[in-house]
């Protein structure tokens, strides 16, 4: 059923989305909230599932009026259609999970202004079949989540020691004088992190900028 | 006055908009090659940031918080819940409006500008701004400061990333590490430097 259902050419746009066009290594797209909730791994999954969606939703949605959409004002039709996903997305979390919205702050709200999103919305889902893009929108969140969830478990480890509040670095290391690295959990670390995952990322692609 | 003085410098240096929060990192990058663009866009963003956050806070006190419709006789409705696609709306009708304002009274400013104002309508430090604004509780006179502070934070972020890297064209960098990787460090570098601030309180 899952093969009849997938094609292998709708596999091919989740994979593409997901590696070779990865919407942060790649496109540079998305960056800003990228880094800003990454400090605990928590906080990065959530954010992770919630871009998908609203991603996934407004490419379905634009896509289903893109033939009815006048060009002149089609930033503002999509900009309205993607703060009620954002919306929705915002109140869910506030009703069911308090502590996560708390901590996630104003980076729900800038899903809105979050280039991947638009960026979708303008490359894919204006030219194509709904299907088509909402598998584009699930590819290119899940894309960017993956690179979420490794800078988070990159930061949450080496600056608090534990994943999901759970200890991982052991107790004897500390006692052998192990110090977590505080400067991971503040922005630097952030960036050092998502500049070296780039890095491998890019060599083992072979993708290279001019310049 | 000591006040927003202490404000200000906290939104320029010690909580610089984009090296502690992260926010209007695409367009930190897509135009930080060349220090003309990064100048034009750095100004640009002080501007509609300066207008946007006043105008979000009275479109919250005026219209959005509970009670705050006491104004025009219906006093229990609480609109928050719109505020996202309020301010998104607000930003996207003040970047035109400041568009075609320039147009007519600096034809100047609007050449050098041209290209970036529209793009600032989605760059995620304007919005941000707008929602820190609302979840710090500013009043009118502290909206302006932070407003304007952020703006300048970020200009003053662009244009040295911008300094750098014209700098860094005539070193050796590895070919994957080249454009965005090496830029993702150097403004790690750059967010450490920041940190400095931290101790400075007026």
């Amino acid at each position: 059923m899952a093969q009849a259902l997938i094609s292998k050419k709708d596999r091919k746009i989740i994979k593409e989305a997901m590696w070779d066009h990865n919407p942060i290594t790649f496109q540079v797209l998305g960056i800003c909230s990228s880094l800003a909730v990454t400090a605990q791994l928590k906080t990065a999954l959530v954010m992770g599932v919630a871009l998908t969606l609203v991603t996934a939703m407004s490419n379905l949605v634009i896509s289903c009026m893109r033939n009815m959409i006048p060009s002149k004002i089609r930033i503002i039709v999509q900009l309205s259609v993607v703060s009620a996903l954002v919306i929705l997305a915002d109140q869910f979390l506030k009703a069911y999970m308090y502590d996560v919205s708390k901590q996630l702050s104003v980076f729900v709200g800038l899903i809105i202004t979050n280039c991947i999103v638009m960026g979708r919305l303008e490359a894919f889902a204006m030219a194509n079949p709904p299907f088509r893009s909402f598998l584009d929108g699930i590819g290119n969140g899940l894309g960017y989540s993956a690179i979420l969830i490794l800078v988070a478990i990159g930061r949450e480890s080496l600056g608090s020691g534990t994943l999901l509040g759970f200890h991982v670095v052991p107790q004897f290391l500390y006692d052998h004088g192990y110090v977590n690295c505080g400067m991971m959990v503040l922005a630097p670390g952030a960036f050092f992190l998502l500049g070296i995952i780039i890095w491998i990322q890019r060599a083992i692609s072979g993708y290279a900028e001019e310049s | 006055m000591e006040h927003y003085l202490s404000l200000a410098v906290k939104s320029i240096f010690v909580e610089n908009i984009l090296l502690a929060y992260f926010l209007g990192m695409c367009s930190f990058l897509a135009c930080s090659k060349k220090i003309e663009t990064a100048m034009g866009l750095g100004v640009a963003v002080i501007f509609v940031l300066t207008i946007t956050t006043p105008a979000n806070w009275a479109i919250n006190h005026f219209l959005l918080n509970k009670g705050a419709l006491a104004w025009a006789g219906v006093p229990n409705i609480d609109l928050s819940f719109l505020s996202f696609i309020a301010f998104i709306a607000v930003i996207a009708a003040m970047v035109q409006i400041v568009e075609m304002v320039i147009d007519r009274f600096s034809p100047k400013l609007y050449l050098a500008l041209g290209i970036f104002l529209p793009l600032i309508a989605v760059n995620c430090a304007i919005l941000g701004a707008s929602l820190f604004m609302d979840e710090r509780d500013y009043n009118f006179g502290e909206s302006v400061v932070f407003g304007l502070g952020s703006g300048i934070g970020w200009a003053l972020a662009i244009v040295a990333m911008a300094a750098i890297r014209k700098k860094l064209e005539y070193s050796n960098i590895p070919k994957s590490l080249r454009g965005l990787g090496i830029t993702m460090i150097l403004t790690g570098l750059m967010a450490m430097g920041f940190m400095c601030f931290a101790g400075i309180s007026l």
